[in-house]
């Protein structure tokens, strides 16, 4: 595994270009409509799963141009409809937040719907001032309990649940997304523990339970990185069900991924 | 016309002139609601599919071939009645006697059809061989008017799949024009056209000429009388109901394909005129839902059943046994009202009823404007089917000037019953580079084939030099293909003249004269590479470029990047001039596609090593998709980059096939039908007018169910896919074709 990074360097310099990873201009699973997926550089939880491992160093990627990125968002907007748009994705984007808030400005200019997908690592005012250009967030909370969230990511779930809060304060839209990975995040008690905490929440207009694949575990071997999980297997559709089934009392809508 | 009356048709100005459009226009009842209207199969539909099915496996345990006439020349009167079940069927008439049994029409050119006859270990009777003896077809007499650098160009494969030695087919008869009026009516306004070309003043050959064509197009009405005679009825008079109505019309077409063998026969925008007799039955309480949709799926099932006798090597660029009879549904009026009618939804349906299929090539004329029940159930059919391919109609309805149109073949806009086009297949254009960069050399042999072409002064290879050649490469090319094709049509018309097709058309139609050109990707990444990396050429003894080596990073066709886009549309708008600029025969008026068919398989084979990095004999990417795997940022930055080249210099069509896997469209069945409406609606739309976008061929499938049907033809019998303009029942094209298909991208991220 990668060893823990300090990011610091990654919100501050080269203040017009994002470090990405890749592009997708037909995004269907990151967010409502067809979307421009902006894919992040830099990640700071070590997830056991992470199917993309290869976004995690923060020194990878490269650099691109907010206005080049821009340009191509305003290529797509016929295919935006009423409900697309651009998503960044990662990686994660938090770390990137300054830019981030200059970059999502730009797309509100030219009236592009702008969407986060982030694991909620870091609460500051300019992660504040982000959210208040961010149309909707997605936000992963990995684990409910917060000892299983360190054993699956190697650090705590305490600023995801705060951003979540501060998120609900503002009263913008929200959605939630939850992998359920057989053995690590199934257990009953703990989901039901999540639907507990979220239950009164008016900003969440659903989650997604996306059950764990094994779709980027070869990129874990082109990076020479040890796969923990190798032996979890995807969840039967019993066991996705019955996950299901606890979110259906907590949430309006639980979309299978 | 007192049948016409009982209808409670309004009448217009049709009823004083051949004028089906009017009729259209004032009767259609456009339709504004979802699919829920629509009826299954009935038993007598399912007995005769089943029995189809039953004959298209015999056809494919016999290598592609039921059986062949060999005694008859084919025509509209040759042969008698043939049924697939008599007396199930709502809708009669077979090219020949016996179900998927082939003709032999030898006008085009009596060596092929005998040495395809040949290829099934059959023989031609030969009191027809010797009538050959005698007669002049239409391959001899093209051959006799071509010269040596015609010839060159021919056999080195510059100029590829021209119709010399085979039928031109994209001629499209307004066949609604036999249910609408009758042939009596026909032949009385034909006869009037006739007495009104004097031959006395201005162009005397030209009047000439159109007086014999119009006498061949009234002797076809009455053959066409004797063939409905066959079958027990009488199309003197105009259809009096649905049922007529759609007879008559397939009657028109089964002239036409008993008559010729054209590459691409097209049925042309019939469903929306059909529809206006079944709503009058509806109506009128004579006719069920179930009944209306059992003449379509009846109708569709002899469409099904056509086919031409091809020889093997047709199977090159033709891949699939393919027949287009394309069938353009909905689009919009100019009025803003749509043409989506019940009937639109009834083609659809065909489809499950049938199962998915490659033919008859249905083609959705798309607008932003369309009904939305009626976009989704298209791209719900997309999903289930692959079998359906779009086109831009709010581009090609202001461009081309008509709200009444069909689809030539794969992709060409043509105004119903007013213009035709000379088909003149394609161009290789990575071949023309190659010829620049080796002074006029093809890049195999060494021959030369296009003189004055200066050496480059150096293998390090430098845009604006290559540029020149390239340029005086493409004035060349244009110039030996411009005279190609007006030798071609020429004679054509004289030795292989449609007569049942003019006899649907205006007396004196306008013409398009239809190039085209393969490889345009293999172009952009290749200039690309010249302009933004260092390109290299590798040089064989005899000094010809055999492979290249480009360092450095250089932008390529297919993610959205202008300065690789650009250099695409730039020499598709310098070689569209380059051929604008000679005569044509007829005044035929240049247009030009950028489409393959399937011989971008075969360009490749016959193309060395471009500078772009591919390899000598590797396939070209279809149309002017991207190269295979070279579209790196999704989806839609590849259809971007397609959308951008400008219709105005490929008015003939600009192919895209797209191949997507289901989930990668969404996550459940709602959310798939959602994004590929709006995907098509951005496509189309584009950011800015200039963005819009001309075709898309829709796959939605995995690659692993390709593999399979490669592995295990068998159990995918019905298993279709759009290639470049038309569909194909996978199994049924080469194995070679097969793996390209395969080999292509499949977006599939998520």
């Amino acid at each position: 595994m990668l060893a823990a990074q300090d990011a610091t360097a990654l919100n501050q310099q080269d203040p017009h270009k994002l470090r990405i990873h890749s592009l997708e201009t037909f995004g269907t699973h990151d967010g409502p409509g067809i979307r421009f997926v902006i894919f992040v550089q830099g990640c700071q939880f070590r997830c056991l799963y992470c199917q993309n491992p290869d976004t995690l160093d923060v020194n990878g990627g490269k650099f691109e141009e907010m206005s080049e990125l821009l340009r191509r968002a305003k290529n797509m907007r016929s295919y935006f409809a009423k409900t697309g748009g651009v998503t960044v994705s990662g990686g994660e984007p938090l770390l990137q937040r300054g830019k981030l808030l200059t970059f999502f400005k730009m797309l509100h200019e030219e009236g592009i719907n702008t969407c986060l997908d982030t694991n909620g690592r870091l609460l500051d005012q300019q992660t504040k001032d982000l959210l208040e250009e961010t149309d909707l967030i997605m936000l992963d909370v990995k684990h409910f309990d917060d000892e299983w969230h360190k054993k699956l990511t190697g650090l705590s779930n305490n600023t995801t649940l705060k951003l979540a809060a501060y998120r609900e304060e503002t009263g913008k839209p929200m959605w939630l997304r939850y992998v359920l990975v057989p053995g690590w995040s199934d257990q009953p008690e703990h989901i039901e523990a999540l639907g507990q905490h979220f239950k009164d929440y008016q900003t969440i207009e659903k989650i997604e339970l996306i059950p764990y694949h094994k779709l980027g575990v070869n990129k874990w071997e082109v990076l020479n990185m040890e796969y923990e999980l190798k032996d979890v297997e995807p969840p039967t559709q019993e066991s996705i069900e019955e996950a299901a089934e606890i979110l259906r009392k907590y949430f309006k809508e639980v979309k299978i991924k | 016309m007192a049948e016409v009356k009982e209808l409670g048709f309004v009448e217009g100005t049709w009823v004083n002139e051949i004028n089906p459009k009017n009729f259209v226009e004032l009767n259609i009842t456009p339709y504004e609601g979802d699919a829920s209207f629509l009826a299954g199969p009935t038993e007598a539909t399912t007995k005769l599919w089943e029995a189809c099915m039953v004959a298209m496996k015999e056809e494919r345990a016999k290598d592609g071939c039921r059986d062949i006439d060999t005694d008859t020349i084919s025509s509209a009167t040759s042969h008698k009645a043939g049924y697939i079940v008599e007396g199930l069927e709502t809708i009669v008439g077979l090219q020949t006697d016996e179900l998927l049994k082939r003709a032999m029409k030898p006008y085009g050119g009596y060596r092929v059809v005998e040495n395809a006859v040949k290829e099934r270990g059959m023989e031609v009777n030969p009191s027809v061989t010797n009538v050959f003896n005698y007669v002049k077809d239409h391959n001899n007499a093209v051959f006799s008017v071509y010269d040596k650098e015609i010839r060159t160009f021919r056999s080195k494969g510059i100029l590829t799949g021209l119709p010399d030695n085979y039928a031109r087919g994209r001629i499209i008869g307004d066949y609604r024009r036999l249910a609408l009026y009758g042939t009596k009516q026909l032949i009385a306004a034909k006869t009037a056209d006739f007495n009104n070309i004097k031959v006395e003043f201005g162009d005397i050959k030209d009047q000439i000429r159109l007086r014999e064509e119009i006498n061949m197009q009234i002797s076809a009405l009455k053959d066409i009388e004797v063939m409905a005679g066959f079958y027990g009825l009488d199309v003197t008079e105009p259809a009096k109901n649905a049922q007529e109505a759609v007879q008559w019309v397939y009657f028109a077409y089964l002239a036409a394909v008993k008559e010729q063998d054209g590459a691409a026969m097209s049925l042309g925008n019939v469903s929306s005129f059909l529809d206006i007799y079944i709503e009058a039955e509806l109506k009128a309480g004579t006719l069920t839902e179930s009944q209306a949709q059992e003449f379509i799926d009846h109708f569709v099932m002899k469409l099904r059943m056509v086919r031409h006798l091809r020889p093997g090597a047709y199977d090159e660029i033709f891949g699939g046994d393919p027949t287009w009879v394309t069938e353009a549904i909905g689009g919009q009026f100019n009025d803003g009202r749509t043409k989506v009618t019940k009937t639109s939804f009834r083609f659809l349906q065909t489809l499950y009823n049938l199962g998915a299929s490659p033919e008859p090539n249905l083609t959705v004329l798309w607008s932003e404007a369309l009904p939305q029940g009626f976009k989704e159930f298209c791209a719900q059919v997309s999903i289930d089917t692959s079998s359906v391919q779009y086109e831009n109609d709010d581009l090609m309805r202001p461009n081309r000037g008509s709200d009444d149109y069909g689809i030539a073949c794969c992709v060409s806009q043509q105004s119903i019953g007013k213009r035709i086009q000379f088909f003149g297949a394609r161009t290789n254009l990575p071949k023309t580079l190659l010829l620049a960069l080796n002074s006029g050399r093809e890049e195999k042999d060494g021959v030369t084939c296009i003189e004055g072409i200066a050496p480059l002064t150096s293998d390090v290879l430098n845009y604006d030099e290559v540029m020149d050649r390239f340029k005086k490469a493409m004035d060349e090319v244009a110039r030996v293909y411009a005279k190609s094709m007006n030798m071609i049509h020429y004679m054509h018309d004289h030795y292989y003249y449609e007569k049942s097709q003019f006899a649907f058309l205006d007396t004196n139609p306008g013409i398009d004269m239809a190039y085209g050109a393969a490889g345009i990707s293999i172009i952009a990444d290749s200039l690309s590479a010249i302009k933004f990396g260092k390109t290299t050429a590798i040089r064989n003894e005899q000094g010809l470029a055999v492979d290249f080596k480009t360092e450095g990073e250089y932008p390529e066709y297919g993610n959205d990047d202008d300065r690789v886009d650009s250099i695409a549309q730039e020499i598709t708008h310098y070689f569209f001039n380059e051929l604008k600029k000679h005569a044509t025969y007829r005044n035929a008026v240049p247009t030009m596609s950028l489409l393959t068919i399937t011989s971008n398989v075969m360009y490749g084979k016959k193309t060395g090593a471009t500078p772009d990095g591919r390899k000598a004999g590797e396939s070209f990417a279809p149309g002017a998709n991207p190269m295979h795997g070279r579209d790196r940022n999704g989806a839609v930055a590849s259809l971007n980059s397609v959308a951008k080249l400008d219709y105005n210099d490929a008015q003939d069509g600009i192919s895209n096939t797209f191949s997507i896997v289901p989930k990668a469209l969404g996550a459940d069945r709602g959310d798939q039908i959602t994004n590929l409406v709006n995907m098509m609606d951005g496509y189309f739309n584009g950011e800015t007018e200039a963005d819009m976008a001309h075709h898309l061929n829709v796959n939605v499938l995995n690659r692993d169910t390709l593999m399979d049907a490669y592995e295990n033809p068998e159990n995918y019998p019905q298993l279709t896919i759009r290639v470049s303009g038309y569909a194909v029942n996978f199994v049924r094209l080469s194995k070679a074709h097969q793996l390209e298909v395969i080999a292509r991208t499949f977006h599939e991220s998520m």
